[in-house]
Formats: structure tokens, C-alpha cells, sequence
């Protein structure tokens, strides 16, 4: 959930869409600006945090990858959970992994938050020659969905900061606050951890 | 599927999941498999729909109950020790991150027929209106004993030897009553009957040292915490780390045959015609019936509500322990309430829970003391569960397997199989060196 305080903003960003489509790649080229020609499954990474300055707010995006558990449809409502964007990554030379692409749309829809900000991507936008998805049929897919579209190329770093960009502007500017904020256990020291403990 | 792998772990419950994210993390290749489409199995949380499917068959939730995503019901209700040891694998292991908690707001104590908030410290025992005066005063230099007591300062002993004196001594040399007895052995220390009475004193001391520092820790009226949206994370965040570190997922494998040798020993497992093999297979009782045994059966009732339990001061949420002298049973009953501040229901909507060992063959009457201390409920739910423990040995058959989900209100003994199920498994302990005194707690 996006959550504001003197126009920071603070953004779980989650990935969907096909095996090797470019998810990791796309987001170790934001955040990393390295591209991998064999990128292996992401190992040990659990999230990745990139901040961006967008006109009015700064934008801390925490990106959740997959971690491979999209292989056999076992995603977990955790994953979905409190995401205040997605962007739903197809291979552009592969019309199967756009079809799936759709799939992950309406699972998004039916587990996501409603005011979530989607984005449609279409990766190896470098292997034009390959093409098998044009880029007007998924244009309209998108506009009729509520997502917007951007072809990117996690290689060439075609329209991936601008993706990222978009997403960040497109944020609601003034959410709820979340239904009283839980506390994250952490390993580190505080003051308050021993005190007024009673007695003596 | 058709490959080879280190472990197969099969059900997604919290052990498992537990257990599959430290092998995955110690670099195992491992398979986790689940016949059911959603993760969790016995400790998942279900939606209002998966609630009604599994207890009212076709019928459909009514309308008013609000919107079936808002609801996470536990199918293992239990609360966390905020000092305990779940916290500190979680610490361990980093899956904190995944996770949102908030403090538990009350923790009482049923005494003669009334609940009663459970005094933690000895300020709260000189308050407390469950004992008299003199008894509060009595009670309370037990408290301070128990406080100051530090296994390594012989200087806090006063000359007793814990790991040789029994509680029943320790306690008489305070001159508490049995009252006084029963609801810091049962609401404190959280011993489930009295055999901890004729035991060394070390573990009542421990338990209840883990009580104070737990409810000190994050200032709530309680020990405990518990997960945002219901413990069904608590699996996830796991299976998480477990994917994060290469371990591959796959639900709704119906089956999940276990393939054995000539020598019995485990080979793979089978799920739609496909077999993968593996060294080693981690699993639930229900996944191996033939090499476990049952134990025991759990009775409960989930109720759906529209207010507080009556006389927890308000409370969103709350624990009731009612110990079993206080209802002439063998074993202790457990009263649990979590609600939408917990985002386990939509706003202005709670879920309780009354769970016991079962002691007869009417188990839902042996329930009634607990339902009566909710108040009216919206809509309840009998269930009775058996519990199974392993009967193999796991050196023979490489068959690892976890026991049944136990009544109690915490998760104490949940980790401490699943530790002895980890060293079983890979020859070594988990070092749960954590700094526990540092770790706390930051506002997000």
C-alpha cells in the first residue's frame, strides 16, 4: 500500500507474468542498471528498493519478484498482498507468454487491491525482427483493462526507468492510512525495548 | 517434476513451510508440494467461502457477515510469546520482513466463574483482584523471586536448587493457595495440566520469566502478538524464503504418493503419473498415514461475532485461559478473540475460538463453558480434529514427519518440533543465537 509522509511515498511494486518474460531483468536493470545475456533464477534476493523523484513526491518503490513460485501457479495471497502497483511483464517474441500475461490480469483483478496501478509490459522490445505481438493488439488489451502499456527492453534499457516513471506519477497522492499500521520485528536495538518493565 | 532433488516436502503448513525455508536456505534442492490449492494446510486462515465450503457444504455465507476476502480465519488458532521462539526464528531467518504484527490486548484467567485480567509482575499481582490481601503480598515476593532469578547468579537462588526442587516446594515455601497455584501454573506458565507440580521448578520459573519479559517487551496487555490478516501468513512469509532460495512450488498436486525401495527407504514421490525423486521426504501426518499413530483429539468452536467478549475490558483482542481444576476437566480450555484490528474480519466483526483436548465422546458439550463466557454469537462452527504423532524411524526410512497441531495457545511447542525435525534431518542445530533483548519492535 502506497503511504505518504511529507510527499514520501512508500510503494510495493510486485511482478507477474511468464518464465522467463524479462521480470528480473527488467528489475535488475532499474535498479541495478546491469543486464545479464543468461540471467539465472534470482537467488536469496527477497526484494530490491529504488527511490525516484517524480515532480511532487518521492517514490520509494519496494519490488517483490516472484521467486519462481509463478512456475506452478502457486503464488501466495502474500505476494498480492498490499501491492500498490503491479507491472505484468510479456515476452514480446512469444504471443503464448502475452495470452498468460492476460491470465495474470485477471488474477490481479480478482486478488489485488482495487485502485492498484498496472502496467502492461512488453519486454525484448531489442529482438524486433522476432516480433509475434504487435504492439496496437496489446495497446487496446491494456486500455480496456485499466493498465497502461509500454514496450521495454530490459537489454537495451528501452523504457525502463520510464515504466517505473509512469507508475510512480500515476500513485494516488493521498491514500487511507492503513487500517492501524502493524509494527515490523526487527533485529536492532531501541531504547524503549527495555524500559518501564516493571518492578524493583 | 521428473527430477532429482535433496528433500521433498510435502503440505504447506507452518512446520513445513518452517522447515522447507532453512533447507532451502542451507542450499538443499527442495520440491514443496501440496494437494490442496491454497497454502497453509492444517494452520492456513480461510476466507468466509473456503470457511463455509469446509463446514456448510453448498449453503453460501449470508450477506451481512460483509465481504469473504475481509475474513482470515485460523484453522489453528494460536498467538505468538513476543520473546519466544518463533520470533526469534523469524528473526533468524529474516521472513520478519514479510510480516506485519500488532500486540495481542489482553490476557485473562476464568476464576470461580469470572475472568480476570492474569497479573504478569509482582506490581500486577499486588493489584490483582483475584487474591486477597495477604495472598497479593504472598504472591507477589513469589513474582519478585521469579524476576530476579537468573540460572547463571547463584546469588538469586536463595539457595534452592531449581533443577531438584520440585514447583509444588518452591511455591509451598511462598505459602500460596491452590487458587492462587492454579492460575500462575496454568495462565502463566502456561502448563497444560498438573504435572508440572511434582517437576524441577526450573521450567515454571523459565515459563514464567518468558511471560513477563514477553508482555514487557512490546507494552501490550499481553504476551502475545499475532500476524496482520491471521496466521495463514506465517506459512507463506516461509515458503517464501524457501522459493527466494530456490526452492520450487507446486499446489493443487493431488495424490503425492510416497515411493519407497526394497529397503524401505524413501525414493520420490508421485503426483499425476510424474515421479520425482529425492534422498529425503519432510511431511505431515496426513501425507504418511501408515507410519503415524493418533494421539489425541481437539475439539473447538469458531464463532463469528459483533462485539468484544464480554468483560475483557473491550479487548480486540484476547486470550482466555480457563484451566481445567477451574471446570473439574483433565486438560486446559482456550478462549482466543481476534478481530478486524487484526485484519481477520471487517470492521466491527470478531472471531472467536474455544478449543480443548477432548476428553469425551461428546466433545461439543464439553465446549459449553467456553461459549458461554463470548456472549451471543452471529454464527459457530463444532469441529473436532484427531492429532497423530510419527511412529517411523526416520533413520530407516528417511521419512521425516511432523506431529499434529496441539491445543495450546501459543507456538512453543509448534518450534520446538520443528527444530528437533531439523536436526533430525541435516545433523545440526539451528543457532537461534538471536539478540532477543535488542530486537524490538519499529512502527512502520
Amino acid at each position: 500500500m502506497a503511504t505518504i509522509g511529507h510527499s514520501n511515498i512508500n510503494a510495493k511494486l510486485v511482478l507477474l507474468g511468464d518464465m522467463g518474460a524479462g521480470k528480473s531483468s527488467l528489475v535488475l536493470r532499474f535498479v541495478k542498471g546491469q543486464f545479464l545475456e543468461f540471467q539465472e533464477s534470482t537467488i536469496g534476493a527477497a526484494f530490491f528498493s529504488q527511490t525516484l523523484a517524480v515532480n511532487d513526491a518521492t517514490v520509494k518503490f519496494e519490488i517483490w519478484d516472484t521467486a519462481g513460485q509463478e512456475r506452478y501457479h502457486s503464488l501466495a495471497p502474500m505476494y498480492y498482498r498490499g501491492a500498490a502497483a503491479a507491472i505484468i511483464v510479456y515476452d514480446m517474441t512469444n504471443a503464448g507468454s502475452f495470452a498468460r500475461a492476460k491470465k495474470w490480469v485477471q488474477e490481479l483483478q480478482k486478488q489485488g487491491n482495487p485502485n492498484m496501478v498496472m502496467a502492461l509490459a512488453g519486454n525484448k522490445v531489442d529482438l524486433e525482427e522476432k516480433r509475434s505481438v504487435s504492439a496496437e493488439e496489446a495497446r487496446s488489451y491494456a486500455e480496456e483493462n485499466g493498465l497502461f502499456f509500454m514496450e521495454t527492453s530490459a537489454k537495451t534499457a528501452t523504457n525502463v526507468n520510464d515504466i517505473f516513471y509512469e507508475i510512480a506519477k500515476r500513485l494516488p497522492r493521498a491514500q487511507p492510512p492503513q487500517n492501524p499500521a502493524g509494527m515490523v520485528l526487527v533485529d536492532r536495538p531501541t531504547e524503549a525495548a527495555r524500559a518501564s518493565t516493571c518492578c524493583s | 517434476m521428473d527430477e532429482e532433488y535433496d528433500v521433498i516436502v510435502l503440505g504447506t503448513g507452518l512446520k513445513e513451510c518452517i522447515l522447507s525455508g532453512l533447507l532451502s536456505v542451507d542450499g538443499l534442492k527442495v520440491l514443496h508440494m501440496d494437494r490442496n490449492d491454497y497454502y497453509g494446510g492444517e494452520s492456513a486462515s480461510l476466507n468466509l467461502n473456503q470457511l463455509w465450503k469446509r463446514f456448510r457444504g453448498n449453503d453460501q455465507p449470508p450477506a451481512h457477515l460483509g465481504s469473504s476476502r475481509d475474513y482470515n480465519v485460523d484453522m489453528m488458532p494460536k498467538f505468538m510469546m513476543a520473546n519466544g521462539t518463533l520470533v526469534r526464528v523469524l528473526i533468524h531467518t529474516d521472513v520478519t520482513k514479510y510480516l506485519y504484527f500488532k500486540a495481542v490486548d489482553g490476557s485473562y484467567v476464568y476464576n470461580k466463574g469470572k475472568i480476570h485480567k492474569v497479573p504478569a509482575t509482582d506490581m500486577e499481582a499486588l493489584k490483582s483482584p483475584l487474591m486477597g490481601l495477604f495472598e497479593k503480598r504472598r504472591a507477589g515476593k513469589f513474582f519478585m523471586y521469579v524476576q530476579n532469578y537468573e540460572e547463571s547468579d547463584p546469588k538469586t537462588h536463595q539457595g534452592m536448587d531449581l533443577t531438584r526442587v520440585t514447583t509444588r516446594d518452591l511455591i509451598s515455601k511462598y505459602g500460596l493457595d491452590d487458587n492462587t497455584v492454579d492460575f500462575i501454573g496454568h495462565a502463566v506458565a502456561l502448563h497444560r495440566d498438573d504435572h508440572y507440580l511434582n517437576e524441577p521448578a526450573l521450567d515454571t520459573v523459565m515459563r514464567m520469566k518468558l511471560y513477563s519479559e514477553s508482555v514487557a517487551r512490546f507494552q501490550g496487555g499481553s504476551p502475545y502478538i499475532y500476524p496482520l490478516y491471521g496466521l495463514g501468513e506465517l506459512p507463506q512469509a516461509f515458503a517464501r524464503l524457501s522459493a527466494v532460495y530456490g526452492g520450487t512450488y507446486m499446489l493443487n498436486k493431488p495424490e503425492c504418493k510416497v515411493e519407497f525401495d526394497e529397503e524401505g527407504k524413501v525414493r520420490g514421490v508421485t503426483s499425476e503419473g510424474e515421479t520425482a525423486q529425492c534422498k529425503k521426504v519432510v511431511c505431515d501426518p496426513s501425507y504418511l498415514p501408515n507410519k503415524v499413530r493418533k494421539v489425541g483429539k481437539v475439539a473447538r468452536a469458531i464463532c463469528i461475532m459483533s462485539h468484544p467478549i464480554p468483560n475483557t475490558n473491550d479487548s480486540h483482542s484476547v486470550q482466555i485461559i480457563l484451566p481445567q481444576k477451574q471446570l473439574g476437566r483433565k486438560s486446559d480450555m482456550y478462549v482466543f478473540c481476534c478481530s478486524y484490528s487484526h485484519n481477520v474480519a471487517p470492521k466491527g466483526k470478531f472471531i472467536a475460538f474455544v478449543s480443548t483436548e477432548a476428553e469425551t465422546d461428546n466433545p461439543q458439550s464439553e465446549l459449553k463453558p467456553g461459549i458461554d463466557v463470548l456472549g451471543p454469537v452471529d454464527e459457530l462452527f463444532f469441529d473436532t480434529y484427531d492429532r497423530y504423532e510419527p511412529v517411523n524411524e526416520p533413520s530407516l526410512d528417511n521419512c521425516f514427519i511432523s506431529t499434529s497441531y496441539d491445543a495450546t495457545t501459543h507456538f512453543e511447542s509448534t518450534v520446538t518440533d520443528v527444530l528437533n525435525m531439523y536436526t533430525m534431518i541435516t545433523g545440526k542445530a539451528v543457532d537461534l543465537s538471536v539478540d532477543l533483548s535488542a530486537a524490538s519492535a519499529a512502527e512502520e
